[in-house]
């Protein structure tokens, strides 16, 4: 792969080993890469010495690295190669101040001033509020209205703004404003030390706790080369495949009363709150917060607790029977949900979208089976996918994924490995860097954590699955009515805070 | 339309079923339902505004309202607009860019305008602190009336959050 560092899923990389080319190396590497189907992880920026510095970590069936040095812009790879750069040009630009010349698209991500401290590249002061000087996109005719929604919306939910350009009930055009719940997690970051750091993690999307931070100890723990014990691994695969399991009841429910089917609802929310009263007996915590710390996992499982979660696999297999085929086959709910919010295989593929989202499209990966990491390696993941990219195949998908994750908390159950649940922090003598890539139940999660000698932090960049998956939302609704926004939102279910960090 | 039917006969009614189980929510619901009838009638309006958290405050707000705890039975309901809010709930610490928004949701309520922080975060800034991307705790932006601490708070130790609120008026 010529200039390309190979890496293995949360293996140390020394920082002095990452290859630095020339910019146009750098260019045709990452191009030749991404144009044989090749998907970027991570693309960021960070400043060395006095220079600016590019670091991108792409994945075929592996995991490369490479960067290079720039000054104040660099030709946009969006506008010469492939769409699956945009966002992170764009946040390039707005955290750095580095500006990727010819994006088709330069929007500011989370409107902030960049941490160099020099020229806006969007022309913003930051004296104004959000959206600052941002034009939105607007369509002109007699018969086109816009609807402007949030940031604070009607129910129960993160906010975020998005304008609709509308004729009738049709939707022209949907533009997604997000940034509102930015809380600078990636500054928070600098200067903890890792225990800090996993805190931190744990509350990038509450609702992906687990794999936040599961994510954020593996880049540590392999950077500083610390082995987690067999059973704190197991432990943690429990817990990430129980939070899998939570959130798609929740939206699988929830999906059904955003198109008025209530009684899906109200049996997929007892069923969540079934299962978390369970999270909350064994490890202490309804959602699992804090369970994953640097090591190993804070709740050890006795043969009683195994038990019990064996019982709830039962029980929830058992309930699923009568409902799963009831949800697929129930006229009135199906006839609001198939063709309903279509994504293609090509633009799921152009737009790199992931996980669930991704693999309702046709596009199937799951890094449990694809580049696993213990423990999965040791076991067989089945990937649910289905190609047609509506709304029902996305709630369908999940549905089969809760009963695969099922069998492997079944599978973890039974063969639970003996031993410590943790191992301490050693001293870290030299400034090192790793990546964590964990699969959780929206999709990829990566964590790339750089450490200064003595533990101390220096650079988290998290990548939430919602960072590729939001402007998924924008192309599907296309055509569709504006009542169904809310079914379409809730079907793909991205993370606001996890996108805004 | 009989397998719905079905499921649901053989489901049964969770909400009385199971009091046993359930007792510290009919308790504090019970509780709250008569600290409403004496302040304002019949119901409490709550808006909820997510500030800037994490998203699992979110969920527990939403876990009050499933079959279990099924908090619009002692009168309380979330709803859509400040205007008919009796009770402000936030969550998070206030991002900057959700300041203006949070202001003016405030002054958008009628009297008592209660305001209650639900979450670590709301109450102190949590793990985000104050930066030049955040503006910690709640009171920080808007007066604040209680404070329900947790990470998240759960389901009853919201449900009591409200409670003692309500008795303090």
């Amino acid at each position: 792969m010529g200039n390309l560092l190979q890496i293995e899923n949360g293996e140390s990389v020394k920082r002095s080993d990452i290859p630095l080319v020339p910019f146009d190396r750098f260019a045709k590497l990452l191009s030749d890469f991404v144009r044989k189907d090749g998907f970027i992880v991570q693309f960021f920026a960070f400043v060395e010495g006095d220079g600016n510095r590019l670091l991108a970590v792409v994945r075929n069936s592996h995991l490369y690295v490479v960067s290079t040095e720039v000054g104040e812009d660099f030709p946009s790879f969006t506008a010469s190669c492939s769409e699956k750069f945009h966002m992170f040009e764009r946040e390039i630009a707005e955290q750095f101040g580095i500006t990727p010349v010819n994006h088709p698209w330069l929007k500011m991500v989370r409107y902030h001033a960049n941490y160099r401290g020099v020229p806006d590249v969007f022309g913003n002061d930051y004296a104004e509020d959000i959206p600052g000087k941002y034009p939105y996109f607007q369509v002109e005719g007699e018969a086109v209205h816009e609807v402007g929604v949030g940031p604070v919306h009607a129910g129960i939910i993160e906010p975020g703004h998005f304008r609709f350009q509308a004729m009738g009930e049709a939707i022209l055009s949907l533009e997604e404003h997000l940034g509102y719940v930015h809380k600078g997690i990636e500054k928070c970051a600098e200067g903890r030390d890792i225990a800090g750091l996993v805190r931190l993690a744990a509350r990038v999307s509450g609702d992906s706790t687990v794999a936040h931070a599961w994510a954020a100890c593996q880049a540590c723990e392999h950077a500083i080369g610390l082995t987690v014990p067999r059973r704190a691994v197991a432990i943690r695969a429990i817990l990430a495949e129980r939070e899998r399991v939570a959130n798609h009841l929740g939206d699988m429910g929830a999906c059904c009363n955003d198109v008025g089917f209530a009684f899906a609802h109200v049996h997929f929310s007892r069923l969540r709150e079934l299962w978390q009263r369970q999270n909350a007996a064994i490890f202490g915590h309804r959602l699992l917060m804090d369970v994953v710390i640097p090591g190993g996992v804070t709740r050890d499982l006795g043969p009683e607790q195994i038990n019990l979660l064996q019982q709830d696999n039962e029980q929830l297999r058992h309930e699923l029977d009568d409902l799963l085929p009831l949800l697929y086959e129930y006229p009135s709910l199906q006839d609001r949900l198939r063709t309903t919010g279509i994504l293609s295989l090509d633009k799921a593929r152009t737009l790199g979208a992931l996980g669930f989202v991704a693999r309702a499209s046709g596009e199937c990966w799951d890094l449990r089976r694809d580049a696993p990491y213990a423990p999965y390696e040791n076991v067989t993941v089945a990937v649910p996918f289905s190609s047609g990219g509506a709304s029902s195949n996305r709630v369908h998908v999940r549905g089969g994924e809760i009963l695969v994750s099922l069998d492997l908390l079944d599978t973890f159950l039974a063969h639970l490995p003996a031993g410590e649940i943790g191992s301490a922090v050693p001293p870290i003598p030299a400034p090192c860097c790793g990546v964590g890539c964990i699969e959780g139940w929206r999709g990829e999660i990566i964590a790339y954590v750089r450490l200064e000698a003595g533990g101390i932090v220096s650079r988290y960049f998290p990548r939430d699955p919602s960072w590729l998956n939001w402007p998924a939302l924008e192309v599907l609704i296309l055509g569709e009515i504006v009542p169904d926004f809310p079914l379409c939102n809730k079907s793909v279910n991205g993370s606001y805070s996890g996108h805004d960090l | 339309m009989f397998s719905v039917l079905a499921k649901s006969f053989k489901t049964g009614c969770l909400t009385e079923k199971i009091p046993d189980r359930d007792t510290t929510t009919v308790q504090l619901g019970t509780a709250c339902q008569q600290e409403i009838a004496r302040i304002f009638g019949k119901s409490l309006a709550i808006r909820m505004v997510d500030a800037g958290s994490c998203n699992g405050c979110e969920l527990e707000m939403h876990a009050v309202n499933n079959s279990f705890y099924d908090i619009e039975r002692f009168g309380i309901h979330f709803v859509a607009s400040p205007r008919h809010a009796d009770l402000l709930l936030v969550t998070g610490p206030v991002s900057r860019h959700m300041q203006a928004a949070l202001q003016r949701t405030h002054d958008a309520m009628p009297d008592p305008k209660i305001v209650i922080a639900m979450g670590d975060c709301a109450a102190d800034g949590g793990e985000f602190g104050v930066s030049y991307a955040s503006c910690g705790a709640v009171a920080n932006v808007i007066p604040v009336d209680a404070v329900i601490r947790g990470c998240p708070p759960t389901p009853l130790q919201l449900l009591l959050g409200i409670l003692e609120v309500l008795q303090r008026y």
